[in-house]
C-alpha cells in the first residue's frame, strides 16, 4: 500500500500519457485526478500510521546498483518527516490536477498536461520516500525534468521555451554539486543510504580531506556541496533567477512546481541531512547567512514587480528564504513546518492567481486590473486568505509558522541568529506590503483594464472555484491545528529523522524572548499592510511623483529589474561564456587546433609534400642525373662528417638539417 | 712501380670520373656527349681497377677490366643505336626532347 502511495501517480501518468488519444480530455483528467486522490487518501492512512502511531516503514523493493562497496537499494523510507512531505504534495498536487482539468479545459493537449502533473508528483514522492541519496538524486532530476516539461507545455512560445532552458540549466548547477556531495559520501562512507550515513557521521566529524589540494573538513565539504544542490532547487539568492522566469508556463504548473514540491525538494534536502549539517557548524553559519539574504532580496524585488505571477513567486523566494534559515539555525522542524503551511497558502495565492488571469481574458499585468473586487469576490476572498496567510497575520497559518522561525532566530542569540532576525523581519514588512499592493492594484483601485475584458470577468463555480475553496480552508487552519504536533515545545514528532543535538536546540530559549522582538514582525506586517493599503488606495498621485522622480526612478529600475541579478548574470557570464564557446573553444581549440593538427592541417601538410617532391621529377634526364649525384655526395658527406667529427659533434645537428631541408623545398615553393 | 705514388694515379682516375660525371650532369643539350661521358666514366673506372689489379698484384682486377670492356662497348653500341634511331624520330639529338611528359599524376 506504502508503494502504491508512490506509484499511483506513476500509474496515472503513463495511462494519460500513453493512452490519451483515445482516453480523451475527460477520461484523462479523470484517471490522472482519481490516481492522485487516491494517492492522497493512502498517504493520509500513512500519515496516521507513521507519524501519528509512530511506527515507522521501510520497504526494499530490489536491489538496483551492487558493485563492490557500492550498494544501492531501491528501498522506500517513510519516516514522519516523509509522510508530512507525501501528504502535502499528493494534497496539493490532487488539488492542482482538478484545478487543471477545469482551467486547463480548452487546451488540445490537456491529456499531456496532466500526464506530466502526474509524472512530477510521481518523481517528488520518489524524492520524498527515498532511503538513500542516489535514489533521492533520482527524485531530484526528474522534477527538474519534468519541470522542464511543464514550463515549456506550451512549447510554440519562444519565451516558454528559454524559460524552460533557464530552469533546467540552473538546476543542472546545483544538481551537479548536490553529484559531488553525494559522490563525497560514498567516498568516505561507502555507503550512501541514509541510515548507514547518520550513524557514521559522528566518527567522521573531524576528518580532513584533501580537496583540489586544500585541506577541508570532510563535512563541511559535503555539507556546502549538498547545500549547493539544495540552492539550485530551492532558488536560494545566486540560482533564483530561474524562479520568476518558470512563470512562463500554466498557472497550474506554478502552483505545483513554485509553492508546492519542486522549491521545497531543497529544503527537505536540508532537514534530510541534518545529521551531516549539525556536526558542520560552518556550513550551518553560511546557510543561515545565505538563507536570509534570499528572504530579504526577493522581498524587495517582490515590491516593485508589476506581473501578478511574479509578485507571487518572489514572495515564494522569499519564504524559502526563511525556511532555509530556519535550517541554516537548526530548526529544522520549524523550517519544514513552515514549508507544509506555505504550501497551502502559496498554492491558493497562486490557483487564485490563476482563477484572476482566466477571468480578464489571460491578462497577467497588474496595472492593467483593477476594480475587480465587485466582480470576482469568491476569488478576492481566496487571494485575501492566502495573502494574510502569507503576512503571518495573527491566528491564520503562516503566523505560527513564520513568526515562530523569527522568534527562534531571535531566541538563538547569536550574530547570526540577530542577523537572519533582522532580515527577516525587514522581509516580512515588505512581504506584506507587496501583498497588499497587489491585493490594492487587482482588486481595489479603479479599474485599469479594457472595459470588454473586465466587463466579462466573473466568477463561476466549477472545479476552480471548489479547489480554492478546499484550499482556503487549510491556508486559514492547518497552522493552528499542527503547530503543537509538529513544532510544539517538547514534541517528538519527527523523532528519528530530523537530528537536532540538544546544545543547539533553542526552542526553549525563544519562548522566552522580550515581548517587544516577539511581536516586532507582526507589529510591522501589520504596518506593512496599512501603509501599502493608504498608499496604493490614497495616495497614487504621490507614489506617481515619487516613482517618476530622479532617484526614485534609479530605485524603481533597481528593484523592478531584480536587482540586475539577470542583467549581470548574463553580461558577465552567459556572454562571456558564450563568447568563450564560440571563439575559443569552437573556433581555436575545435576548428582550429584540432582541425590543423588532424584532417585538414595532415592533408594540406602532405599534399604540399607531395607537390614539392613531384616537381622534383621534372622529366628531364640531366635532372635526374642531378640529383643521383646531389644525393649520392651528400651520403658519402654525412659519412665522412660522421667518421671525421664522431666525437666532437653531436648527432643531433643532423636532426637540425633534415629541419632545413624541409624549410629549403617550402623556400622553393613560395618563390 | 710499387714505390711509385699510388695518390698520383688515384687522382687521375678521380679527376677523369668527376669530369665524366660533369659531363652527364651539366651537359643539356648533346646525347651524344652524354654517351661520350658515360665511356669517360667507364674508363676511369677501368683505369682504377688496373691501378688496384697492378697495385695489390692481384689479376682479378684486370679480369674485371675486359669484363667491363666489353659491357662499355656493347652499351656504347646500344647507345648509339638509340640515338640514331631517335635522330630518325625528332630529327635532332638535343636532350630536350625526351622530357618524359607521361609522368604526369
Amino acid at each position: 500500500m506504502y508503494l502504491l502511495l508512490v506509484f499511483f501517480p506513476l500509474i496515472g501518468s503513463c495511462v494519460a500519457g500513453l493512452f490519451g488519444r483515445y482516453l480523451g480530455f475527460y477520461g484523462a483528467s479523470l484517471i490522472t485526478t482519481s490516481c492522485l486522490f487516491l494517492s492522497l487518501l493512502i498517504s493520509i492512512f500513512a500519515f496516521y500510521e507513521v507519524a501519528l502511531t509512530g511506527c515507522f516503514v521501510y520497504i526494499k523493493l530490489s536491489t538496483w546498483i551492487s558493485s563492490e562497496v557500492l550498494n544501492v537499494d531501491w528501498g522506500f523510507m517513510f519516516d514522519s518527516l516523509t509522510v508530512l512531505m507525501c501528504c502535502v504534495v499528493t494534497f496539493i498536487s490532487s488539488l492542482v490536477h482538478l484545478y487543471s482539468t477545469e482551467y486547463m479545459s480548452h487546451d488540445p493537449h490537456l491529456p499531456r498536461f496532466m500526464s506530466y502533473l502526474s509524472l512530477f508528483t510521481f518523481f517528488m514522492l520518489i524524492l520524498v520516500t527515498a532511503d538513500n541519496f542516489l535514489q533521492m538524486f533520482v527524485g531530484w532530476e526528474g522534477v527538474g525534468l519534468c519541470s522542464y516539461l511543464l514550463i515549456n507545455f506550451w512549447f510554440i512560445r519562444i519565451q516558454a521555451n528559454k524559460a524552460a532552458i533557464k530552469a533546467m540549466i540552473i538546476n543542472r548547477i546545483g544538481d551537479f554539486s548536490l553529484l559531488i556531495g553525494i559522490l563525497l559520501i560514498f567516498v568516505y562512507y561507502k555507503a550512501i543510504d541514509y541510515a548507514t550515513v547518520a550513524s557514521l557521521t559522528p566518527f567522521l566529524q573531524s576528518f580532513k580531506v584533501t580537496f583540489l589540494n586544500m585541506e577541508f573538513d570532510l563535512l563541511v565539504l559535503i555539507g556546502v556541496f549538498l547545500f549547493l544542490g539544495a540552492v539550485g532547487k530551492s532558488a536560494q539568492l545566486g540560482l533564483h533567477t530561474w524562479l520568476p522566469d518558470a512563470m512562463e508556463g500554466p498557472t497550474p504548473v506554478s502552483a505545483l512546481i513554485h509553492a508546492a514540491t519542486m522549491v521545497t525538494a531543497g529544503v527537505f534536502l536540508l532537514a534530510r541531512s541534518s545529521f551531516i549539517y549539525e556536526y558542520a557548524n560552518v556550513v550551518l553559519c553560511f546557510i543561515t547567512i545565505l538563507g536570509s539574504l534570499t528572504a530579504f532580496c526577493a522581498s524587495t524585488i517582490g515590491l516593485l514587480q508589476n506581473d501578478l505571477k511574479r509578485v507571487i513567486a518572489y514572495s515564494t523566494c522569499s519564504q524559502l528564504g526563511y525556511m532555509v534559515f530556519a535550517c541554516g539555525l537548526s530548526n529544522y522542524s520549524a523550517g519544514v513546518f513552515h514549508l507544509s503551511n506555505h504550501a497551502f497558502f502559496k498554492a491558493l495565492l497562486f490557483l487564485s492567481a490563476g482563477s484572476i488571469i482566466h477571468a480578464v481574458n489571460d491578462e497577467q499585468d497588474m496595472r492593467k486590473m483593477g476594480g475587480l473586487k465587485k466582480l470576482i469576490p469568491f476569488s478576492y476572498v481566496m487571494v485575501v486568505i492566502g495573502s494574510l496567510a502569507l503576512i503571518g497575520f495573527p491566528y491564520l497559518t503562516g503566523f505560527y509558522s513564520k513568526d515562530l522561525i523569527l522568534e527562534l532566530s531571535y531566541g538563538k542569540y547569536s550574530y547570526f541568529g540577530y542577523f537572519s532576525y533582522y532580515l527577516g523581519t525587514l522581509g516580512a514588512f515588505f512581504t506584506a506590503f507587496y501583498s497588499t499592493r497587489l491585493l490594492c492594484l487587482t482588486f481595489l483601485s479603479i479599474p485599469a483594464g479594457h472595459r470588454t475584458v473586465i466587463g466579462f470577468a466573473k466568477d463561476q463555480l466549477n472545479n476552480i472555484t471548489i479547489v480554492l475553496g478546499i484550499l482556503a480552508i487549510p491556508s486559514i487552519f492547518i497552522g493552528f491545528y499542527s503547530k503543537d504536533l509538529i513544532v510544539g515545545l517538547g514534541t517528538d514528532f519527527f523523532k528519528t529523522s530530523i537530528y537536532t543535538p540538544l546544545n543547539n536546540v533553542n526552542s526553549f530559549d525563544a519562548e522566552f524572548v522580550v515581548w517587544f522582538y516577539k511581536s516586532l514582525p507582526v507589529n510591522l506586517s501589520i504596518l506593512g499592510v496599512i501603509s501599502a493599503f493608504f498608499l496604493y488606495t490614497y495616495f497614487f498621485r504621490f507614489l506617481f511623483l515619487l516613482k517618476t522622480s530622479f532617484l526614485g526612478k534609479k530605485i524603481y529600475n533597481f528593484f523592478n529589474r531584480k536587482w540586475f541579478f539577470d542583467k549581470i548574470y548574463n553580461e558577465l557570464f552567459g556572454q562571456f561564456f558564450f563568447k568563450f564557446g564560440y571563439s575559443v573553444s569552437y573556433k581555436f581549440v575545435d576548428r582550429g587546433i584540432f582541425e590543423i593538427l588532424g584532417p585538414t592541417g595532415l592533408t594540406m601538410f602532405f599534399s604540399k609534400i607531395a607537390s614539392n617532391i613531384h616537381k622534383m621529377q621534372s622529366g628531364y634526364l640531366y635532372h635526374f642525373t642531378f640529383s643521383i649525384l646531389i644525393s649520392i655526395t651528400s651520403l658519402l658527406v654525412i659519412r665522412k662528417m660522421w667518421l671525421l667529427f664522431n666525437y666532437s659533434i653531436d648527432y643531433k645537428i643532423f636532426i637540425l638539417f633534415f629541419i632545413g631541408f624541409f624549410f629549403l623545398i617550402n623556400l622553393k615553393e613560395n618563390k | 712501380m710499387v714505390f711509385v705514388n699510388l695518390n698520383y694515379f688515384l687522382k687521375i682516375t678521380t679527376l677523369l670520373f668527376s669530369i665524366g660525371i660533369m659531363g652527364l650532369v651539366l651537359n643539356r643539350k648533346n646525347i651524344l656527349i652524354a654517351i661520350m661521358s658515360i665511356e669517360l666514366l667507364l674508363l676511369s673506372v677501368n683505369l682504377n681497377f688496373i691501378i688496384f689489379s697492378v697495385y695489390l698484384d692481384d689479376v682479378v682486377g684486370q679480369l674485371f677490366v675486359l669484363f667491363v670492356l666489353t659491357i662499355a662497348a656493347t652499351e656504347s653500341g646500344i647507345g648509339l643505336a638509340i640515338l640514331t634511331s631517335f635522330y630518325k624520330l625528332r630529327n635532332s639529338i638535343e636532350f630536350k626532347l625526351i622530357k618524359i611528359n607521361n609522368l604526369k599524376i
